[in-house]
């Protein structure tokens, strides 16, 4: 039902997420925030269990957080995935583990590139040029496959992003209202009107 | 008891770091207190805390192994939770916050230790830093711990240049200032340890030297016939 997206391009990664929160069958709002900015050049995004998500997300963030403050070296994207990853795995083990699944999108800016990662639930995670959360990735993921380039443009993506959410509108039984789209480049995190 | 730590420190043996455009040295000098006295077959004085940082000591050994000991087990924990290396100044940091809980709490001496850690890191690139026991530390081009630490730093202050050393000067301002600083009159590789850290395509290598290396070192800085001619 909910939805992510990430999308690697040149030097840019671009993410969106369908912003309706709903509980059962029941669309109980729009206008939800899937995502925090963990840092100046990486994001989260995360969808499952409600409440899980911006619990979690909140609390990677501010450790984040603390841990540019604390030493005051901005974390890598790889290394943000890296803690997200070992957190959620941790809390896999406890007594009542967080049921997210998470894009994390970022820019490093020591070598220069974009990089996405996927993580589910399992706390399972990779590095992907491109990548889908929930029903959407039935539909998706073909039409990525197919049009995805490792070299494509922030249009092109935007492009590429607006065929994906033309086919979930199509195909998808479900109402699949407003996304929001955060575009995270060498200049930081910023949130496109689509 | 943290100055008594620092005052028997400066009678340990001397261990000397010099920073390099491309690298940099760690050296110290082992003193050997009797002639029926083995070799360790490890290093007595440059240990490994991680790939890419290495350390020398001055003071008691036993509490320098307990620390390094941390030190290693805390670069591991970072390298598991973060998939990366550990950046330099935060693993020194680490180190100096367990030395200074010792300076704090009652009943227990301080560690009586101090190190000169070399590192590399992709956020500051080659760095030395040095701690004392008191859990205070600082980044130095170059600096010297344990006995001679004032004759061997006035040397260090004249000869190091400002505008950057390779590492092939820096090993041997390092020779230099050991030959001049220590005791001995005959300088030895029986009696030296030395270390070295360089990027080599892209990738620190660290550099442990054999008796053979430091020997072949001696002899390209002409010390080492001198002490044939001693013995």
């Amino acid at each position: 039902m909910e939805t992510l997206f990430g999308i690697t391009g040149k030097d840019f990664v671009i993410t969106a997420y369908d912003s309706k929160a709903v509980a059962s069958i029941t669309l109980m709002k729009t206008g939800e925030d899937k995502s925090r900015d963990l840092n100046a050049h990486s994001l989260m995004l995360f969808s499952g269990e409600p409440g899980d998500g911006v619990h979690f997300a909140e609390y990677i963030e501010r450790n984040i957080k603390l841990n540019g403050i604390r030493h005051g070296i901005e974390m890598s994207p790889k290394a943000v995935a890296s803690f997200a990853r070992r957190e959620l795995a941790d809390s896999l083990r406890s007594r009542k583990p967080y049921s997210v699944n998470l894009l994390i999108a970022g820019f490093d800016v020591k070598t220069n590139k974009p990089e996405l990662y996927w993580m589910d639930h399992l706390a399972s995670s990779a590095e992907i040029p491109f990548g889908v959360h929930g029903y959407g990735a039935y539909y998706c993921l073909s039409l990525l496959d197919r049009y995805h380039r490792e070299d494509i443009t922030e249009e092109e993506g935007i492009k590429l992003l607006q065929k994906c959410i033309t086919e979930l509108r199509s195909r998808l039984i479900l109402n699949m209202p407003d996304f929001v789209v955060k575009i995270v480049n060498k200049d930081g995190i910023r949130v496109v009107q689509i | 008891m943290v100055e008594y730590a620092m005052e028997a420190i400066s009678h340990a043996s001397t261990a000397l770091g010099i920073l390099a455009k491309d690298g940099l040295v760690i050296a110290a000098e082992k003193k050997v207190a009797s002639k029926l006295l083995d070799e360790t077959k490890s290093g007595e004085k440059i240990y490994i805390i991680h790939d890419n940082m290495i350390c020398g000591v001055a003071g008691i050994t036993s509490d320098a192994n307990i620390l390094i000991n941390y030190v290693q087990t805390a670069a591991q924990q970072f390298l598991y939770t973060f998939n990366e290396d550990m950046p330099c100044e935060q693993l020194v940091q680490k180190l100096c916050d367990l030395k200074q809980g010792y300076t704090q709490y009652g009943g227990l001496r301080p560690f009586g230790v101090s190190f000169i850690y070399g590192g590399w890191d992709e956020h500051h690139g080659f760095q030395l830093y040095h701690s004392d026991p008191s859990g205070n530390y600082s980044g130095w081009k170059a600096t010297c711990i344990g006995a001679n630490t004032a004759s061997a730093q006035g040397i260090l202050r004249q000869e190091y240049k400002e505008d950057g050393m390779t590492l092939q000067e820096a090993k041997n301002l390092a020779i230099k200032v050991l030959s001049k600083t220590m005791d001995t009159t005959s300088l030895g590789s029986d009696k030296l340890e030395f270390a070295t850290l360089e990027l080599v395509n892209g990738k620190v290598e660290r550099r442990i030297f054999n008796q053979a290396e430091i020997e072949a070192l001696l002899k390209e800085n002409n010390l080492f016939n001198k002490t044939e001619e001693a013995k």
